[in-house]
């Protein structure tokens, strides 16, 4: 098959108006497996993979062309997960896209698995780049969306961020390079869940007015409710039409956001569930 | 003696040649790329060259981005910052990712002169050397620099480039070809080695020069890639002579006089003296005049390698040999 026949096919395929309620499901199921990776692990980061899990349904399922078939097809839309320990949520939707089995998710962090604590392309299928390290994926994708327009591709590049994250000072760097170059094919997330380790983001390290900040910096932003499905999807679109600049979308979640003991508290950045939280978990997210 | 070459300049030069070669190769500065002379490229290549501004931990990421799109990315700026203020960037980035990005880094030691220890990198070779994947090389002249370039772009995997500002006279003609892993032998002798990195490499030439004008006869090594180390040609000349000098711009520790004292301990000790900066930083001056207060002369060569094979006479029995080729990793 001919590279053009390729891109018409997926085209089709990703042109398919999403169904909302399709999505919802996905996303509840993304959750569950969360849930039981983490458990089984004994360890990994709760609250941020949670927070984010309708934004990466919504980008992967919704509005991506990418192909678990074809990983290294070259006009692929491209995602840098920059929040790094958000690992369970990204490694859950890549095994529901068929990058590898789901029986995988079960050895997250375990020795010998594909499945690190965090991302490292070098072990997973789809990871394209290691993350974890705070504050270095945006200039990745900067990277990234420098070279689709050398290339010519259509391709678009998501970045998805902390809101901790941006206390780190290559982040407005890197915000100063994406506008600089009106990377227009760059789209970064802000998974604004309020809360870091140490507690609330406003108590640690004060980011607001983080749009007013973004906006300063040359970039095009919008807000939405990062645990609705349609404004994402929504948002991705309108992100399109931006030219000449780069887009910032602040995602507002709620850390843990699914399951009401674990939703706003900062205990649960870094904790695995124990078995009284776990059936909890499952109760409450149907599982 | 020849017309003088620097290897930040001839970088530059061979940067645009491959720019017109090779339409992947895009350029990445921050704010020094009349320094670093990337400019050769970027007058003629607009739309592939990337000034990212006074940035360092984004030039690497934005290299990295563009090595993921398919380009082949070179990111220059001085070895302190390169390595320094970006070395967790290269780290978790280039490095673990084992990304198609070469990092050329200029002013490379105490030749920067003037400037000052601040701007001196006397620790960027041990930064690179310690971390895995990546390529460390450092050219001894114009012609190594040229061949090394060459060969980093047609290599796929990170590279890290030692240059410098100073212009250094020419050692090899342009038939000169780098092969990975290989170092080069430029001088035969059987009663020391002397192996050279980078600006030594002339220096223990000079030093040999001149311990032969006194019977002395030493064996001269360049071995301007320093990961991976050619260890075989390392504990061969240390088999065959029985004495060692290291000489490198930076610190004795972590760099080339590290590595060959790795090697030789575990696979042929032998009386061994390393030429470099030790547990010091650099200072403002004439390139000349640091040279020589930080002992990285001919002269402290020559004096070394006096030392070296004294103590031959007094190393019980003769060196240990074990020539099982240690891991790559260890190289």
């Amino acid at each position: 098959m001919d590279i053009l026949n390729h891109n018409e096919e997926y085209e089709k395929e990703i042109n398919a108006i999403p169904d909302h309620h399709h999505l919802k499901e996905i996303a509840r199921q993304v959750r569950l497996d969360i849930i039981e990776m983490l458990f089984r692990a004994g360890s990994g980061h709760l609250g941020g993979s949670l927070s984010a899990t309708d934004i990466l349904v919504a980008l992967f399922f919704g509005e991506m062309r990418a192909h678990a078939g074809d990983p290294c097809w070259i006009d692929r839309d491209r995602f840098i997960l920059s929040k790094g320990h958000g690992a369970p949520a990204y490694y859950a939707v890549l095994a529901r896209l068929g990058y590898f089995p789901r029986e995988e998710l079960l050895s997250l962090r375990q020795f010998g698995s594909i499945l690190q604590g965090h991302p490292d392309s070098g072990c997973t299928p789809g990871v394209e780049i290691p993350t974890g390290s705070l504050g270095q994926g945006l200039s990745i994708a900067n990277g990234l969306a420098l070279a689709a327009r050398l290339n010519g591709h259509g391709s678009r590049i998501y970045a998805l961020l902390g809101d901790g994250e941006v206390q780190e000072g290559q982040i407005w760097e890197a915000a100063m390079t994406a506008a600089h170059y009106g990377l227009d094919n760059l789209v970064a997330i802000l998974d604004r869940n309020r809360l870091q380790i140490d507690g609330h983001t406003a108590e640690v390290m004060s980011i607001e007015p983080i749009n007013d900040k973004w906006k300063a910096f040359g970039w095009h932003t919008l807000e939405v409710d990062g645990h609705d499905i349609p404004q994402l999807l929504e948002a991705f679109t309108a992100c399109k039409g931006v030219k000449g600049q780069p887009s910032m979308i602040i995602a507002h979640t709620v850390k843990g956001k699914g399951v009401s003991i674990f939703e706003g508290q900062k205990k649960y950045h870094g904790t695995a569930p124990n078995p009284e939280e776990y059936q909890q978990a499952l109760k409450e997210l149907g599982g | 003696m020849s017309a003088k070459e620097s290897t930040r300049v001839e970088y530059g030069k061979t940067l645009a040649q491959l720019g017109a070669e090779n339409p992947n190769i895009v350029v990445l500065d921050a704010d020094l790329s009349g320094s670093t002379q990337t400019h050769h490229f970027a007058k003629i290549f607009k739309d592939r060259f990337f000034n990212v501004g006074i940035a360092e931990q984004d030039l690497m990421g934005t290299a990295a981005g563009l090595a993921l799109g398919g380009k082949i990315p070179f990111a220059s700026t001085f070895a302190m910052f390169a390595t320094g203020r970006a070395w967790e960037q290269i780290r978790q980035t280039i490095a673990y990712g084992n990304l198609n990005v070469k990092i050329v880094a200029s002013h490379g030691g105490v030749t920067v002169g003037e400037d000052g220890g601040s701007h001196q990198a006397v620790e960027d070779l041990a930064l690179m050397r310690i971390l895995p994947n990546l390529v460390v090389l450092a050219p001894a002249d114009g012609p190594e620099t040229r061949a090394m370039t060459r060969w980093a772009a047609g290599y796929h995997g990170p590279v890290y480039m030692r240059t410098g500002r100073l212009a250094l006279p020419v050692i090899y003609d342009d038939s000169y070809v780098f092969e990975l892993g290989q170092g080069s032998l430029l001088r035969e002798g059987g009663d020391v080695t002397l192996m050279g990195i980078g600006i030594m490499v002339q220096a223990c030439l000079d030093a040999a020069a001149g311990l032969a004008q006194e019977g002395i006869e030493a064996r001269v090594l360049n071995l301007g890639c320093l990961k991976p180390l050619d260890w075989e040609l390392v504990v061969d000349s240390a088999r065959r002579t029985g004495a060692v000098v290291t000489a490198e711009e930076h610190m004795v520790t972590g760099g080339l006089g590290s590595a060959v004292s790795e090697i030789l301990g575990e696979h042929c000790p032998a009386p061994l003296k390393r030429i470099g900066l030790r547990d010091t930083f650099g200072m403002s001056g004439k390139p000349e005049a640091l040279l020589k207060h930080y002992g990285l002369t001919a002269e402290d060569i020559k004096q070394a390698a006096y030392k070296v094979i004294a103590r031959k006479a007094s190393h019980l029995a003769s060196p240990v040999m074990d020539l099982k080729a240690p891991s790559l990793a260890g190289r």
